[in-house]
This record gives C-alpha cells, sequence and structure tokens, in this order.
C-alpha cells in the first residue's frame, strides 16, 4: 500500500479525536496556521505514485468517480443501442432488416427476419443494463464518489481500498453482463425482472442457458460493489463531515446520496436472496421457486416451489430500486436549480423530510407490482394506499422545485435546463404512477406500453436527465475545462423533444391493451392499429440517440478541447469550488476549510454577491464580498484571512 | 437559523471502520430477513414438512453461547491488559467456534439421517439454505478471530489500542445473536 494511502488512513484516524483540539487551538489564537501545518507538509513529501496507481487501481474519489462515469457511459451506449435495434424491429416487423446483419449478424436469419429469441434477449439486456449498470452505478458510482468527500470536506472515503474494489467488482460485473451479448446461445431473455420458471430452468429458451448464469454471475459481483459503495458512502457521510458542517447543513446532494447508499444497504441483500435461492435451483435441484412443470410433455421433479416467492423477494429490491436510481438525480436537481435560479432552495428541511420519506415507503410498496398475481384484494389495497401516499412527499419536491424557480434570477445553463426537464419528467411521469398504483386501473394496464411509458419517463429519463444535469454542471471540476453550452442546448432539446416523442404515445397504446415485450405488433387485429406509431415511435427514438451523439462530441471533445474552466464557474456556494483546478489526491492542498453556513445562501440581504459560499463566516462577508473572484480565500471563525491559501495562487 | 458562527464539533462520531462493521451486519441482517420472510411466505402456502430439530443444534446454541461469553471475557481482559487471559480466551472463542462448526455439520447428518434432505420440498431446503448460510458468515468470524488472536499472541494490542479487538468482538456476539434468532425461528416454524 502507497505512503498515500496510509498517509490518508492516519489523518482519517487521527481526524476524530483531533478536530475538536484543533478547534479549541484556532479558537484562541485567531488563525488556522498551525492546523494546516501537518497536512500540507505530509502531502508536500508524497511521493509521485506510478500511472496503474493513479489512473487504474487509484484509491482517490475523484478518480473512481471518473471510472464510473467513464465506464458507465459506455454501458449507456451499449444500451442505448439494443433500444434503437429493437426499436426497428418493432417498427418494420414484416420488412427484411438485412441491413443490420453487420451488428447483429446470426440473429437476423436468410430472409432478414430478427431472431425472436433475441428480441427478448435485447428487451432484457437494454432494462438490466440501464437499470443497474447506466443508473445505479453510472449515478450514484459516479456523483457519489465524487461529491460526497469534496462537498463535505473530507479529504478521500473513509475507505479508499474499499472504494477501489467497488468500482473494479462493478468493472468485472459489466465485462461478464456485456460479454453475455456474444454468447452462440444469446445473452439472458426472460426480461430484466428474470422471473423463475424461465430464469430458474436452464432448458426453459436459450437464453436461459449460459446467458442467464452469466447474468447472475455478473449480478452477484454487482451487488457486492454495490454495497461495498453504499457502506463507505454511509461511513463516509457520518464521520468524515468537515468542521461546521453538521447534518442540517449538508447540501441535498449528499442527503439524496446518502439515503440512497442506505437504501441500497437495505435492498440490495434482499435480491442476493433471490438470486441465491434461484442459483440452488438452478444448479443445485431444489424446488424453492418451481413446481409441476411440464417441458415438451415431460414433467420436472420439482414440486412445492412458488414462482410468486421469486417475486416478493425480487420487488423488495425492485422497487427501493427507483428511488436507488431517483434520488441521487433529485438530489443533485435541488443543488443546480438553486445555484442556478441564484435563491435558496424553497424548503430545505422538507427536502430531507420528502427524501427520508420516499426511501421508508419505498420499502413498503413492492407488491405493487405484483396485483395481478392472485393476491388477496384486502392485501392489494394495504399497496395500494402506501403507494399513492408516495405522491405526497413527490409532490413536496416538486413544489419545492417550483418555489426555487418563482421568482428566481434564472441562469438557463445547460444543466438547469436539464434540471427543469427533468421537473417535468418527474411529473409527467409521476402522474402516470398514480394510475398505475391503482389496483384496479393496473390490472388492464399490466404490462402495456403505459407501464414502459411510465416508468421510462418518471425513472429513465427522469434519472438520466439528473446524469447529465450533473455531468455538465460538474464536468468544470471533474476535468478543468468547460463544455460546450451550444452544443449542451442542442442535447438538451433533441432528447428532451424525443423523449417526449417517444413515451408519450405509448401511454395510449398502452390503454388500448398492447402488450410490452412483444416481438411484433402485427400479429393480432388490435394491434394492427398502431403500425405506424411505432414507426414514429422508432423515428423519435433514433432521433433521441442522436441527440447523445451530441453529448458524447461535446463530452470527449470538451476534456481535451475545453475552454479552461474558471475555479467556480457558476458562482456555487459548496466545498467542492473552493479546491484548486485537477485537485491532488486529498483534495485541499492546505487545510480542509469549516463551514459555518448552510449550502444555499443565494442572493443573501446585505451581501453584493448573489452567493455567500458555505466557508465564509460572518465577520468576512465584508472582505470576501471584494475579493469573490478568489474562489478559495480562507478565513477562520472570527473573519481573519487565513494567511496560508495555497489553492489562491493557481 | 443559518448565521451561528459557533461550531459545533459532532460527539457521536464514531470510528469508520465501525460504522463499515455496523452497516456491514445490516446488510447481513437483511439477507437473513429476506430468507426468513420467504420461508413464511412458503410455509403460508401449504404443503409444508414438520420435523423435529436434529438434537445437535440444542448443543451447538450452548457453545455459541459459551464463546460469546469468552470472547467478551477476552475483550475485557485487555481493557484491564491482562493479555494472559486475553490469549486464552481468544483460543477458547476459535476452538468453540470450530467445534460449533463442526456441530451444526453433525446436525446435517442428523437431519439426513431422519429422512430430510436438501433436493425435497422447499421446507427442507430452507432449513439448509438458512443454516448453511450461517455457518459460511461463521467461518468469515472465525478467520477474524485467528487473525486477532494471532495479533493478540504478538503483544499487538494495548487498552488504548483495541480496535481489532472490539470489531471482532461486536461481529462474534452478532453471529451469536443471528444463530440463537434462526434457532428459535426454526423451531417454531417446524414444529
Amino acid at each position: 500500500m502507497s505512503s498515500e494511502t496510509l498517509d490518508l488512513r492516519e489523518q482519517l484516524e487521527e481526524a476524530p479525536s483531533i478536530a475538536p483540539a484543533e478547534h479549541a487551538h484556532s479558537h484562541h489564537h485567531g488563525s488556522g496556521h498551525d492546523e494546516s501545518h501537518d497536512s500540507h507538509s505530509e502531502e508536500d513529501e508524497l511521493p509521485e505514485v506510478n500511472f496503474i496507481r493513479k489512473y487504474v487501481f487509484s484509491t482517490d474519489h475523484k478518480t473512481i468517480a471518473k471510472q464510473f462515469l467513464i465506464s458507465g457511459i459506455i454501458m449507456a451506449i451499449v444500451g442505448l443501442l439494443l433500444s434503437v435495434l429493437f426499436r426497428i424491429q418493432l417498427a418494420w416487423p414484416q420488412e427484411d432488416l438485412g441491413i443490420l446483419r453487420p451488428i447483429l449478424g446470426k440473429w437476423i436469419n436468410e430472409s432478414g427476419q430478427l431472431d425472436p429469441e433475441f428480441y427478448l434477449a435485447m428487451v432484457t439486456m437494454h432494462g438490466t443494463i440501464m437499470v443497474f449498470f447506466v443508473l445505479t452505478a453510472g449515478l450514484s458510482g459516479t456523483f457519489s464518489n465524487f461529491l460526497i468527500p469534496l462537498q463535505l470536506g473530507a479529504r478521500d472515503m473513509a475507505s479508499g481500498f474499499i472504494n477501489m474494489l467497488s468500482y473494479w467488482f462493478f468493472f468485472a460485473s459489466a465485462v461478464i453482463m456485456t460479454y453475455s451479448l456474444f454468447l452462440e446461445t444469446g445473452p439472458a431473455g426472460g426480461g430484466w425482472v428474470i422471473y423463475p420458471p424461465l430464469s430458474a430452468l436452464p432448458q426453459a429458451i436459450s437464453g436461459s442457458g449460459m446467458g442467464m448464469t452469466l447474468w447472475l454471475i455478473s449480478m452477484a459481483l454487482f451487488i457486492v460493489s454495490s454495497l461495498l459503495g453504499a457502506i463507505n458512502y454511509i461511513s463516509t457521510v457520518l464521520n468524515l463531515r468537515t468542521k461546521g458542517m453538521s447534518m442540517t447543513r449538508m447540501p441535498l446532494t449528499i442527503w439524496a446520496f446518502f439515503v440512497t447508499a442506505i437504501i441500497g444497504t437495505l435492498s440490495f441483500p434482499v435480491l442476493f436472496s433471490a438470486a441465491l435461492l434461484l442459483i440452488f435451483d438452478r444448479s443445485f435441484g431444489t424446488s424453492f421457486y418451481l413446481s409441476d412443470i411440464y417441458i415438451a410433455g415431460k414433467a420436472l421433479e420439482n414440486h412445492g416451489g412458488s414462482p410468486i416467492l421469486f417475486q416478493h423477494l425480487f420487488w423488495f429490491l425492485g422497487h427501493p430500486e427507483v428511488y436507488i436510481v431517483l434520488l441521487p438525480a433529485l438530489g443533485m436537481t435541488s443543488e443546480i436549480i438553486s445555484t442556478n435560479a441564484r435563491k435558496p432552495i424553497f424548503g430545505y428541511r422538507a427536502m430531507i423530510g420528502s427524501i427520508l420519506g420516499i426511501a421508508f415507503l419505498s420499502f413498503i410498496v413492492w407488491a405493487h407490482h405484483m396485483f395481478v398475481t392472485g393476491m388477496n384484494p384486502f392485501l392489494g389495497t394495504v399497496f395500494m394506499l402506501l403507494t399513492l401516499i408516495i405522491a405526497v412527499p413527490s409532490a413536496v419536491k416538486t413544489f419545492n422545485y417550483l418555489a426555487t424557480l418563482w421568482g428566481g434570477n434564472i441562469r438557463f445553463t445547460t444543466a438547469m435546463l436539464f434540471s427543469i426537464g427533468l421537473v417535468s419528467l418527474f411529473i409527467t411521469g409521476g402522474v402516470t404512477g398514480i394510475f398505475l398504483g391503482n389496483a384496479a386501473l393496473d390490472i388492464p394496464l399490466h404490462d402495456t406500453y403505459f407501464v414502459t411509458a411510465h416508468f421510462h419517463l418518471v425513472m429513465g429519463s427522469a434519472s438520466a436527465f439528473g446524469f447529465f444535469a450533473g455531468v455538465y454542471h460538474w464536468f468544470p471540476k471533474m476535468f478543468g475545462k468547460m463544455m460546450n453550452d451550444r452544443l449542451g442546448y442542442l442535447h438538451f432539446w433533441l432528447t428532451f423533444i424525443s423523449v417526449y416523442l417517444v413515451f408519450f404515445p405509448m401511454h395510449f397504446m398502452g390503454m388500448a391493451g398492447i402488450p410490452r415485450r412483444y416481438y411484433a405488433a402485427s400479429t393480432f387485429d388490435f394491434t394492427q392499429g398502431f403500425t405506424n406509431m411505432n414507426i414514429f415511435i422508432t423515428l423519435s427514438a433514433i432521433l433521441g440517440f442522436s441527440g447523445q451523439l451530441v453529448f458524447l462530441y461535446n463530452f470527449f471533445g470538451s476534456i481535451f478541447k475545453g475552454k479552461k474552466a474558471p475555479l467556480n464557474p457558476w458562482n456555487s456556494n459548496t466545498l467542492e469550488w473552493t479546491t484548486p483546478h485537477n485537485p491532488q489526491h486529498g483534495n485541499w492542498e492546505g487545510q480542509i476549510p469549516a463551514v459555518y453556513r448552510w449550502p444555499y445562501d443565494y442572493s443573501k440581504p446585505g451581501v453584493n454577491n448573489d452567493y455567500l459560499p458555505q466557508h465564509i463566516p460572518d465577520g468576512a462577508i465584508q472582505d470576501w464580498d471584494h475579493n469573490p473572484a478568489n474562489a478559495s480565500l480562507l478565513y477562520d471563525e472570527n473573519g481573519n484571512r487565513v494567511a496560508d491559501t495555497p489553492a489562491a495562487h493557481h | 437559523m443559518q448565521q451561528e458562527i459557533k461550531i459545533e464539533e459532532p460527539d457521536f462520531r464514531i470510528h469508520p471502520k465501525k460504522v463499515v462493521l455496523w452497516v456491514s451486519m445490516v446488510s447481513i441482517v437483511m439477507i437473513f430477513a429476506a430468507l426468513s420472510s420467504a420461508l413464511m411466505v412458503r410455509q403460508g402456502e401449504g404443503n409444508w414438512n414438520y420435523f423435529k430439530m436434529p438434537p445437535m443444534f440444542w448443543i451447538t446454541s450452548g457453545l455459541i453461547l459459551l464463546s460469546s461469553v469468552t470472547m467478551q471475557w477476552s475483550l475485557v481482559s485487555l481493557k484491564r491488559e491482562s493479555f494472559p487471559n486475553l490469549v486464552t480466551g481468544l483460543w477458547i472463542t476459535a476452538l468453540l467456534g470450530v467445534a460449533f462448526l463442526a456441530g451444526q455439520f453433525m446436525g446435517w447428518m442428523e437431519l439426513v439421517n431422519m429422512g430430510v434432505f436438501f433436493r425435497d420440498n422447499p421446507s427442507n431446503s430452507f432449513l439448509y439454505i438458512l443454516t448453511g448460510l450461517h455457518g459460511l458468515h461463521l467461518i468469515g468470524g472465525l478467520i477474524a478471530v485467528i487473525w486477532v488472536l494471532v495479533k493478540a499472541i504478538l503483544f499487538r494490542y494495548r487498552a488504548n489500542k483495541m480496535l481489532g479487538v472490539e470489531l471482532c468482538a461486536t461481529y462474534w456476539h452478532f453471529m451469536g445473536a443471528l444463530w440463537i434468532y434462526l434457532f428459535l425461528f426454526l423451531l417454531y416454524h417446524y414444529s
């Protein structure tokens, strides 16, 4: 282990005991000079770490965040490409799709028809990749890793090593999942929810064999990765906050990441249990989920199991997973909307309360995914009631966003557009949640395109918008460069318009009873009226996909050729903007700033600037007001400038 | 509200590694909670096998309770800097842990002799899954006990430097409590 890690660990181990003493010390002397001494001098002596330790097996949370970001983007390209491919099949099921042969190879037969089982596999893999690899690992992995230490004023995560493990478990898991796309028998094809018996019997469909095995191995690694990450996030938030950073002064981003991590530690183990029993059913002849099954007229030995049991276990993870995906996006939106409206977030405590409320409720609503499994109607009513109650904290968040925007001095940065877009999608998709949460309405709508439309808007697209908002907002801190705004606007409008064009019509298809996951909508009379609409949706999806190419060009182009970013490009209040350009491992070169206020002091009366960062004490407002451009000026609690501010030299 | 300059250091901060351990234990609790509730849902659907718990499980319950006592004794000995007692206590704990695992395995043998096979009705499979998964987690604890024992023999601990022993003791007590819960749960659901 390098001395760098040891240094950080020492700092972590000493931090709890030293901090109060330091505080008392500086209080008497009115200068933070002494406390900055130890960390600064130690870091000067850091030896250069080699390339592999710095960029590959790094324990620096910022590098790990970028690794998650790039991996997430690559997985998103794979997932989006799959969706474009199966959308093409849905639009032109009768046509010769021979032009796709270079991509799909043998899955297009001689007459140019897509293999139906591979269609199911693509739908399955699209769901799996998007939900877990992009919106869970790509989103939480990137921004929890990047922002938790930076916004809390910590030098790194509680354990950089566990953090590194978390990424590499994810990496292995992503490689295995992607590899399964190239199997001779195809990847898993039973839907991303992997309901038995399709997932439990290797002989059921071609994707149930090796494809399903790899799916399970990949997800086992993924669960380990998520748990290692979540454990780290929780202990960092609880232990490594800088001086003055009480829980009620944390940015809402951190609250969202923190609660997301708690949800993850409570729900992923349940998926592990479900998968464990599934593995025993598949490979060791038990019958947890299997009973009285005939394959090709022959009865299997399994008896006494219940496939519904799997659904209970799966959705106990599955529903909280929705909020694992969504809450980080909502947290970042709170931060970005407040910053760019130049107004304090409306209802800070209500926001925290609604995050906690959503988290709590998310654990007791899982059976609303199972209204059609023949459950007791009374039980269905209970779950319906609990589900509809989620509308309350969700509405609190929505109204708070709108109230924050109201009367604000709004700057339409790209990140701001995506955040407002998120609020729009959250409302549109959330309203249909009220329909689907109602057992009586869910029974006809279940497994139709209405459901597809609902969760793509409220969970998929809204979270993706949060992801984009986060990338545009924190790109300057991640890479020291600005992203191009014009390309950003183009990306936003292409994405925003195409998302609505793709998913809004699906509501009508769902109400007409078109089932999801069908290979072609041309088989039955009642589905044929939607042929043109399917073509329209597919064209819109291709439009949306091309919008993402703009993003890719902007993202990778800006890393190399972007305009150099100022230290605090958005005039934001949070601590990450006090770090120097391209911060080293350890984040702050000198002392860590202490925190004297909440993160949302925008347009504060009596302050000339329309923002007042968290690390500025009241006594220093006057002095800081005249030097705001120097983002890294540090003060002690009496308002005296701290002499040693190395970051200021940059 | 946000104006006060006074900086309060929260006093509740505990060592990050303890938080990591506690959060990990919560994850483990959720694994067993999921399996327990799966068992209850499955039992509610009928076609459930009832049978007597193997007598060996009563003995192993005694062993693991005793090992918790010796683990705690080790911890207290370390607090008093009584190093021979620390080492003795950890030795006994480790041996009791091994005896527990051996006893669990003999319990499985007794089950097989009673005709309760793993690959049969899920009621049987659940019993093996729950006890087996607990055993696996206990092996992890046993490795930790042996690790701490080696470090204790090498005099790496002091009364003011006992984090490793504390973490190990917490996890070991947790394993004991988990087994007692599981055993009561199984007794209730199979008789």
